[in-house]
């Protein structure tokens, strides 16, 4: 299953890249990509893995980025 | 973030600033509070979120390695320098943010082809809803000026219709009852009714957003390099800095820590890898986005950088480089005028729905008085025979003259003959003459061959099920290099591997085709090339890159595309990191301070963004 988040608030593009890398490092993510101009996240992961995966990106995410948001 | 939020407080700071290095403040202190809170405004922010970064154990960031540089720049005595990092430092992001903005924005205004609703007939009346509800085979109503929302057949009105921004055609299409209309495009003058065919999600607009979109999860070889690099490249220049702040001094006597720790800072505004992360994957989707402007749409930013180094480019005939459609190409007659045997075979045939008849019909062009026919009747496998004007036509292949006894004669030596179908024609018992019907060439195809090879494609081929002499002709006509005729689908695989196998190291095989048949050839070509929109499913999924329209010279432009768009990127690649390579140097040689350092390094990412939308420009007629 595919799901895509948008991040707001995402201002730097390395730091986009370093989210790519470490969501796609999850376990149980088949692959993660972020798209720094679109501003999107898009998780490909099993359903039932899925909510614990956005759990864990949401906290990568914060830490790389304080002011970004997954919505 | 509000750009204008931004601003008040740089404003300020830089006021600040400049009051405090011109105006002849004797007292330290005060120039020094000055200082500090000119730098305080500007960078309370950076330093704020350098903190929170380590709280949360990310030390290399941007933030943080300013914060380290400005106040580093403080405590050795230099404090307009220090002010000056992080003004410089914020006043390049928001022309940062301004320009990411400026290519988000324009990428989003392709996004617009999105309709954002339907009018959904209910008895008669008429409904708005979200184009997302509407099911098949509910009628739609499109007023003038709206978007087409979903694919549809038109059972009611005709109008003009505009499919630029699908297919990067700008002159309007004629729609009647009858016609497809796809989504996406926009309805120019008459109200039409239309039967919807497919749901939102896999209407044509659905189909193309997705890609694009989709489209940067497809990484070219330049961006990884670029995000290898970048990984490296901070924590390298950290480290170097770090040396040189300690190193020199402790070895070398009479070297000032203070001079080295300055030198030392200078790396540390210049680590930052931003301007490359941002401008190589930006000139790929700035790229990807003219394109499809274009009609042309290309599913990863590797396909659209492997494309320029095409050496090979294979052709299908049928629907790529010929129109696929049997029309009149050639009449032959015996003493009468062509006009004329036109004419009665057209007649001969208006009643038949025949493919040969429509091509007559087609060729004939006028209107057929079917008062002049007074018998008409199908010979299936052998063609028709009429009364016309009171005399007996046969219109029709070999078989049926032999069938009616009539002598035929060989209007076309065998070889023409074999590249179509010959259709003879008598009257009342005597041989009159020959039509022949062939697939006839795309206005575009020869050109396309031609300016393929001036834009450095060493070879062009041709593939096709035809038989060998409808398959010379057609590649003589149009000066291909080779042709393979009499192929069976399995055939064109297996002469495709073989061509793979001649292209050099680096160079890529294209294939051309509209997916009929040839999708494992798609699948299996360096870069697939689906030809004639999005009507095969098969071949959009097999392909790398959709040509929204019939024009073959499309991938001519494709290829230029490709071409600029790497230009582009190679020119930030090389532009970044050797003006960083140069500040480096300097730096360590204690010649450049760090305003040059902060100009460079903000200056390095502004100019890189904007050379990378220079990409989604459209390309003027060559």
């Amino acid at each position: 299953m595919k799901k895509t988040f948008r991040l707001e608030g995402l201002g730097c593009a390395s730091c986009a890249a370093k989210m790519e890398r470490d969501i796609s490092k999850l376990d149980g993510v088949r692959s993660a990509t972020v798209n720094f101009l679109t501003t999107k996240l898009v998780i490909e992961a099993d359903e039932s893995e899925m909510d614990r995966i956005v759990e864990k990106s949401r906290k990568i995410v914060k830490k790389l980025e304080p002011y970004c948001e997954i919505k | 973030m509000n750009l204008n939020r931004m601003l008040t407080p740089l404003i300020i700071s830089t006021a600040l600033f400049i009051t405090a290095l011109i105006a002849n403040i004797s007292n330290e202190y005060v120039l020094i509070a000055l200082f500090l809170t000119a730098g305080l405004i500007a960078g309370h922010r950076v330093i704020f979120k350098a903190l929170l970064s380590i709280k949360n154990g990310q030390i290399f960031n941007e933030n943080f390695l300013m914060s380290i540089a400005a106040i580093g720049a403080f405590l050795i005595g230099e404090y307009a320098e220090g002010v000056a990092v992080m003004l410089f430092y914020r006043i390049g992001e928001v022309f940062e943010t301004y320009a990411v903005n400026k290519s988000r924005r324009s990428i989003s205004s392709l996004m617009e082809l999105r309709p954002d609703h339907a009018n959904v007939m209910f008895d008669g009346e008429m409904r708005t809803t979200d184009p997302e509800d509407v099911e098949v085979g509910q009628l739609i109503a499109v007023k003038p000026g709206e978007r087409v929302p979903l694919d549809a057949r038109v059972v009611e009105g005709n109008s003009m219709i505009d499919t630029s921004a699908l297919t990067g055609e700008s002159i309007p299409k004629e729609i009647e009852p009858g016609d497809t209309l796809l989504s996406g495009s926009i309805n120019l003058n008459g109200i039409l009714i239309a039967e919807v065919t497919s749901r939102f999600e896999e209407s044509t607009v659905s189909k193309i957003l997705e890609m694009v979109e989709n489209s940067l999860s497809r990484k070219a070889q330049s961006e990884r390099f670029i995000t290898r690099f970048a990984r490296f490249y901070t924590p390298v220049v950290v480290a170097l800095a770090a040396l040189i702040s300690v190193v020199p001094p402790l070895l070398v006597s009479g070297q000032e820590f203070s001079d080295w720790i300055y030198r030392a800072l200078v790396f540390l505004v210049i680590s930052c890898p931003c301007a490359l992360v941002i401008s190589v994957p930006l000139g790929f989707f700035g790229g990807i986005g003219g394109a499809s402007r274009q009609g042309i749409l290309v599913k990863g930013g590797n396909s659209l950088e492997d494309l320029a180094l095409t050496e090979i480019v294979v052709f299908d005939k049928t629907g790529t480089l010929t129109k696929g459609v049997f029309s009149v190409s050639d009449i032959k007659t015996v003493e009468m005028s062509r006009e004329t045997l036109l004419e009665i075979a057209a007649h001969a045939e208006s009643f038949s729905d025949h493919p040969v008849s429509q091509s007559l019909l087609t060729a004939y062009g006028e209107e057929t008085d079917k008062e002049r026919i007074s018998e008409a009747e199908e010979l299936p496998g052998h063609g028709v025979r009429s009364v016309v004007d009171g005399k007996t036509v046969l219109v029709g292949n070999a078989k049926l003259m032999d069938r009616f006894g009539i002598t035929r004669q060989d209007m076309y030596p065998v070889n023409v003959a074999r590249t179509g179908v010959v259709i003879h024609v008598a009257i009342d018992g005597n041989y009159s003459g020959a039509v022949l019907i062939a697939d006839s060439l795309k206005e575009d195809a020869a050109e396309t061959i031609r300016t393929l090879k001036k834009s450095g494609v060493k070879r062009t081929v041709m593939l096709t099920g035809d038989v060998h002499e409808a398959g010379t002709a057609v590649a003589e006509k149009l000066g291909l290099d080779e042709v393979y005729s009499d192929l069976l689908p399995v055939d064109k695989v297996e002469i495709f591997e073989s061509l793979l196998s001649m292209a050099s190291k680096s160079g890529k095989v294209a294939f051309v085709g509209d997916g009929i048949n040839d999708a494992p050839v798609l699948a299996r070509a360096d870069i697939g090339i689906a030809m004639g929109g999005l009507g095969s499913d098969a071949a959009i999924e097999a392909s790398d890159i959709v040509i929204m329209t019939d024009e073959p010279k499309k991938v001519v432009d494709a290829i230029r595309i490709s071409k600029r768009t790497n230009r582009i990127v190679r020119q930030n690649i090389v532009f970044s990191i050797g003006i960083k390579g140069l500040i480096l140097i300097l730096a360590a040689a204690g010649v450049a301070s760090m305003w040059v350092g902060v100009f460079a390094d903000v200056g390095v990412t502004i100019l890189a963004i904007f050379n990378s939308m220079r990409a989604l420009k459209l390309l003027g007629n060559r």
